[in-house]
């Protein structure tokens, strides 16, 4: 999906867990993220801390859609 | 001492016995017996092999932890010290095929002991190793494990007995991308001429050297200005209303839903995940965790993003085909287009 989207121009970032996955299909930006049932978020952490958390993984995304890359790119 | 060679065997939780998704979390262990797979498995050796013991691993114990389950499992190959590893089945389970193909290709590159493992062929675990691991080519699911079983243990006895193996198509495993010289009773520009005249007279023909597939997509050009930009949302993570309104599939997605999100700030109880094969309870208690729409809003407020998009997209990752994300890629990425998305945050469970 990430890469047919990509096709129409929009840039995407791919934030999974299993980077490796999204590397060998050949996702342009990727965020690794937290775990598989929760891959933007943390239950172990109080509701601020995931939120903070959750925030910086938003953050990370965001940065990998403002930055021109020019194959596959792993924001960490 | 007996003159068998010995096997190891490596499973997940599932196959391993000890439970579904539910221990999927769980740490590798050793046993020192023949588990699950492994017990069919031994008997299409025919007495030539036997298997002296079983690794188990929950899935997301070992992508998680990688490099703790790898060294694991190592420790055990190095002390159990067998003539041949075999992992899985996977059949078409990604998170199970990573962890077969990442470990079969370690112990044949750290210690030079062959390996043997077995998936469907869009399972992404096969790219991972199939340059030095023999790959059988399976069915989608477990219920071809009776067609696997025999074929991996087929091709595990030639091996062990120093046989060279045939052609993939041959022995059922997936091509390597290796060359092999052999003779041909004609020459090249003669078999090239008939394959000509061949696909001329639209007859069947077949080359002899397939062109590697190239799919790589050019990266888009970044977001200019993000305070400008709409974002979108989507999701391989199942997220749905309560209810499940378009009915998508928890496995083997065949559609892919849209669901209007202008009026929340966040996702809370009235929607949950749908997806198969991940403990649900994380994402159903704050479904937030897989579409961050909580962060995303707050970013619209304050003005560090444009907007975010009126529609989030969902579908099911799980044991989806290849062929079916192409589809809905196309499909939500020509929606994203016409309603002018600038970028998309798509996340994976």
């Amino acid at each position: 999906m990430v890469k047919e989207i990509e096709r129409y121009g929009i840039p995407i970032v791919h934030m999974a867990t299993i980077i490796t996955i999204s590397q060998s299909v050949g996702a342009n930006r990727i965020v690794p993220t937290v775990a598989i049932p929760h891959p933007v978020g943390n239950p172990s952490l109080s509701a601020e801390g995931e939120h903070e958390l959750r925030k910086s993984l938003v953050d990370k995304a965001l940065k990998a859609l403002t930055t021109e890359v020019s194959g596959i790119t792993i924001f960490d | 001492m007996s003159d068998k060679y010995k096997v190891l065997y490596y499973v997940n939780q599932f196959f391993g016995q000890i439970g579904g998704e539910e221990k999927a979390g769980m740490e590798p262990v050793f046993k020192n017996e023949k588990i699950g797979p492994a017990v069919g498995f031994e008997s299409f050796l025919k007495g030539n092999g036997e298997v002296i013991g079983t690794i188990i691993c929950g899935d997301n114990y070992f992508n998680e932890h990688k490099n703790e389950a790898l060294s694991f499992i190592m420790k055990t190959v190095k002390e159990v010290k067998p003539d041949i590893v075999v992992t899985g089945p996977a059949f078409n389970a990604g998170r199970y095929g990573m962890a077969c193909g990442v470990i079969a290709k370690t112990i044949v590159e750290e210690l030079d002991i062959p390996a043997v493992t077995g998936m469907y062929i869009e399972n992404p675990g096969v790219d991972t190793c199939k340059d030095k691991v023999i790959v059988v080519s399976t069915p989608d699911s477990a219920a071809g494990m009776r067609k696997a079983l025999p074929v991996m243990a087929a091709i595990t006895d030639k091996l062990m007995k120093g046989e060279e193996l045939g052609l993939p198509e041959e022995e059922g495993y997936i091509p390597q991308g290796k060359r092999l010289t052999v003779f041909s009773d004609k020459r090249g520009s003669q078999r090239a001429v008939e394959m000509l005249i061949a696909r001329l007279k639209g007859e069947g023909f077949k080359t002899e050297l397939p062109m590697p597939e190239f799919d790589k997509v050019e990266p888009a050009p970044p977001i200019k200005d993000l305070s400008k930009a709409t974002i979108a949302l989507v999701t391989s993570g199942g997220i749905v209303p309560k209810g499940n309104p378009d009915r998508i599939q928890s496995a083997s997605a065949q559609k892919w839903g849209k669901y209007d999100i202008t009026a929340l700030d966040k996702l809370e109880a009235d929607y949950c995940t749908i997806h198969g094969g991940y403990d649900p309870v994380y994402a159903n208690e704050k479904p937030d965790r897989i579409v961050p729409l909580d962060i995303l809003r707050q970013y619209e407020k304050e003005g560090i993003i444009g907007k975010v998009s009126q529609y989030f997209y969902t579908t099911t990752g799980t044991g989806t085909s290849v062929g079916n994300s192409i589809k809905f890629g196309k499909e939500i990425g020509a929606e994203l287009k016409a309603d002018g998305v600038d970028g998309v945050i798509l996340t994976s469970t």
